[in-house]
């Protein structure tokens, strides 16, 4: 019959409506200010610069390639790259960033700046409330702003800094190797040396060996 | 009383001269809604409480609202550019001024005006009521059956216009729909108040667009 | 001693208000010269009525966004004030402080006529509603005329807002908001017809001094809402008035997600404070009449509770259905517009007038005196309103197939 529709329709609001008063369980909503619902996961709102360690300024894992800053579709970030070098984790020389500004109204969260960083550097953070009476000085957040630490990213993306600091143990171990392997081989190659030089034949060129390395 | 009618009177007669003479359509309209407004307040002035509300809801209401509707429906709103005022306008104002001479005359000198003013009625609503549905019964028959024919008429134009959709067809349909606008509503709404009345037996006069428009809404 | 007069005037006026009884202003207007009495008791009746409306316009809109935030498991506004109580005050304020916008294309005098011309008639609505007892501020031969007359102007001003803004939603709006209060004035008033028919007079006083008898013992008010025909027509002016003040689910003219806000749309301030103020109003006004004709009025549901004063009841009543609104605000979703002009002129147009008919039936089986007389003649009007309802309800929705619905150009 027609009107039925109407009748089930205004039960079902009645019955939210005292429902609402009864049982709490049934709001929805979160009185915000004071609760807050705990980030997701992949919740991601605005990039921020990891760094190892205590000291913000040494271990920013940022070396100023500019790569982000070429990737970003808005253009919201501004690097100026160091004029000397620092070394990194793995403990070779690098450069820095002397400034890294990214600004806040520009920028919309489309998170290609962590995909294209090669030195997994600078990460998406859960922070929303970027809201700031000052428009211009408060907007625009230089590094040591955006500076985070390592432990901040595994709080916020516990999966996903876990891979990274995987990948990034696995690559120093692996440079480590490396340069062990390399260490190694030349110093086979200087006992190498030692030995044929021991040897009564005579060597071609001592010269020879101490360049190589 | 004097100053309240000399009010009302010069604001109805301003209001429908610039009804009258305003180029843009929609302004004309408006003013002739205040003329209307004025007329009610002149009924109401002379303690006719019936008409002067039935005047309010039938040409403000609705005669008011289908004159803009037609206005929006058949051209855009722009004022015309040339004057209204048409050129031999010298012309038009004197055949004026004599028609009206001729007929002062001819009132004067009529019977009618030697009758001596009849006492002041005091007519309220029940028996506006009664007399039309027992002295007047037939006239508000016969409107209610004129109108009635009016409104099915209007519903057939509107139902063989949705049947030839398309063409040239269509654009001459529609032109001549837009004078069948501003001519019809005028005579249906009026009509359909009294209509109503008779059927119900009672003295609430409603207006009663003609379906034909809504669709008109709707196809827009 | 002109003073304590006055005051004397003042509380006696207030005494005779809050006890329902009548010339309560006598005794005030005795103190002022005769020449200044009719515009000191036009102050008197008027500003009551607007004070009064006006604050129950801020409380109802507290109370609909607190419902509307209930009914969809919402807390609703809680912030300013204990429970959000100031909220309206907030409004108010923000609304005041607004600037005001004019297009630079719009026609300004329009514009600005628009919310004045709005305003007006809907609070001189009011004049014609009985609050309580001895409360009419004008007792008019041609009541229900004069409200159905102002109520009809009103639309002339939703059109001058739309047209003036110069713009293209607030024209649409406009234009759907003329057909669809054309369309719904219709049933409106012959709904009401059928009340003024029976109580064969056009006053409200009268109207509501015909509904304050009592059957049964003082339990069954004499109401014409227990009618077959006052049921039917008071689920039918309550639906077209709900069309008239452009309520949910008929306030396509105002469609925030298709036309913005419609006419709406370029005001600002304290303008669109006036065209909001005038809708709740307009509901307002509305309501009083629904609670006049088919609610008994200012009458108590019971002849024992008639001891509490008449405006109360009135004002209970009116609140009642004032819920009710946000109820199904909260409730039914938007139309679109051709199911609500088809609504209107297919459904509602025949229903009212046949109710006139079941109406007449009534008046003329009055006269019944066989014994069950008056259950009979309920059945037959209940069966003479009834089985055309769901006759006509499955004609218009039953020729309907629901199937999948496919779309030309999305896929």
């Amino acid at each position: 019959m027609l009107g039925e529709g109407i009748i089930k329709g205004m039960v079902e609001t009645a019955r939210n409506f005292v429902g609402s008063y009864s049982d709490p369980e049934r709001l929805t909503t979160v009185e915000y200010p004071e609760d807050k619902i705990p980030a997701k996961e992949n919740a991601r709102n605005f990039p921020f610069l990891v760094y190892d360690g205590d000291d913000a300024a040494r271990g920013l894992r940022c070396v100023a390639c500019q790569i982000c800053e070429k990737e970003c579709p808005p253009k919201c970030i501004y690097i100026v790259k160091s004029k000397d070098k620092k070394p990194d984790y793995i403990g070779k020389p690098q450069f820095y960033p002397a400034v890294f500004d990214i600004d806040v109204s520009v920028c919309m969260s489309c998170q290609i700046c962590v995909e294209v960083c090669p030195f997994e550097a600078i990460k998406m953070d859960t922070e929303f409330e970027l809201s700031n009476p000052d428009r211009f000085g408060g907007l625009l957040q230089d590094k040591h702003r955006l500076a985070k630490s390592n432990e901040y990213y595994h709080k916020i993306h516990e999966t996903e800094a876990a891979e990274v600091d995987a990948r990034l143990a696995a690559e120093k171990a692996k440079a480590e190797a490396k340069a062990r392997a390399d260490a190694e081989a030349k110093a086979a190659a200087a006992a190498k040396a030692a030995t044929a030089a021991a040897t009564p034949k005579p060597a071609p060129n001592p010269t020879t060996v101490a360049p190589a390395k | 009383m004097q100053a309240a009618f000399a009010i009302i009177a010069a604001l109805t007669l301003v209001s429908a001269i610039a009804a009258m003479s305003l180029r843009n359509l929609v302004h004309c309209a408006l003013c002739l809604a205040v003329a209307f407004a004025g007329l009610a307040a002149m009924y109401l002035q002379l303690d006719a409480q019936f008409v002067g509300f039935a005047q309010v809801l039938v040409y403000i209401g609705a005669v008011a609202i289908l004159v803009v509707f037609a206005i929006l429906l058949t051209r855009s709103g722009q004022p015309v550019p040339h004057s209204v005022v048409s050129r031999s306008w010298i012309a038009g104002v004197a055949i004026a001024v004599l028609v009206f001479c001729v007929l002062t005359r001819v009132i004067l000198s009529s019977s009618v005006s030697q009758r001596s003013l009849p006492a002041k009625p005091s007519p309220t609503v029940r028996e506006i009521g009664n007399q039309l549905m027992t002295w007047y019964v037939l006239p508000l028959q016969v409107i209610g059956l004129l109108l009635t024919a009016a409104t099915i008429g209007a519903v057939i134009i509107a139902m063989n216009e949705r049947k030839s959709a398309g063409g040239d067809h269509r654009v001459t349909a529609d032109q001549g729909h837009g004078h069948g606008h501003l001519a019809a509503p005028t005579g249906l709404n009026e009509g359909n108040a009294t209509s109503i009345a008779s059927e119900t037996g009672s003295e609430s006069p409603a207006h009663y667009p003609q379906p034909e428009r809504e669709r008109e809404v709707l196809a827009k | 001693m002109i003073i304590g007069e006055f005051f004397r005037g003042l509380f006696l006026m207030i005494w005779r208000v809050a006890t329902d009884q009548p010339e309560a202003k006598a005794d005030l207007l005795a103190v002022f010269p005769p020449s200044a009495r009719p515009v000191i008791s036009a102050v008197l009746t008027v500003s009551p009525i607007i004070g009064i409306f006006a604050t129950l316009f801020a409380l109802t809109t507290l109370l609909e966004r607190k419902g509307l935030g209930r009914i969809q498991n919402r807390l609703g506004p809680n912030r300013v004030g204990p429970f959000g109580i100031l909220q309206p005050v907030a409004d108010g304020l923000k609304m005041l402080t607004k600037e005001d916008i004019i297009p630079r294309s719009a026609d300004a005098l329009v514009h600005f006529l628009a919310p004045v011309v709005l305003a007006v008639p809907t609070i001189l609505a009011f004049a014609v509603l009985p609050y309580g007892r001895n409360l009419v501020p004008v007792d008019m031969d041609a009541g229900i005329l004069f409200f159905f007359a102002v109520g009809a102007s009103t639309e002339l001003a939703i059109f001058m807002a739309g047209w003036s803004s110069r713009n293209k939603y607030s024209l649409l709006g406009a234009m759907r908001a003329i057909a669809q209060m054309i369309s719904y004035e219709i049933p409106l008033i012959i709904s009401s017809v059928s009340v003024i028919m029976i109580a064969g007079s056009l006053s409200p006083v009268e109207i509501i001094a015909q509904q304050g008898r009592y059957l049964a013992g003082g339990f069954v008010p004499h109401w014409f809402v227990l009618t077959p025909w006052g049921l039917a027509g008071f689920i039918m002016f309550l639906i077209a008035s709900l069309a008239e003040s452009n309520r949910s689910p008929f306030d396509i003219p105002e469609a925030e997600s298709e036309l913005i806000a419609g006419h709406l749309t370029e005001y600002s301030g304290f303008k669109y404070a006036l065209f909001f103020m005038a809708e709740y109003f307009g509901m307002f006004a509305v309501s009083g009449l629904a609670v006049t004709l088919f609610l008994g009025g200012w009458h108590a549901p019971f002849e024992f509770l008639e001891i509490v004063p008449s405006y109360v009841w009135f004002f209970a009543k009116l609140m009642g259905l004032v819920c009710l609104f946000i109820w199904v605000r909260g409730t039914v979703p938007r139309l679109r517009v051709d199911q609500l002009l088809n609504f209107a002129w297919k459904f509602m147009l025949p229903l009212s007038l046949l109710n006139l008919v079941v109406a007449a039936v009534w008046h003329f089986t009055a006269a019944w005196e066989f014994p069950g007389a008056g259950l009979g003649r309920w059945l037959l009007g209940a069966v003479m309103i009834g089985v055309p309802y769901v006759w006509l309800g499955r004609a218009l929705s039953g020729s309907k197939k629901i199937t999948q619905r496919t779309y030309r150009f999305a896929d």
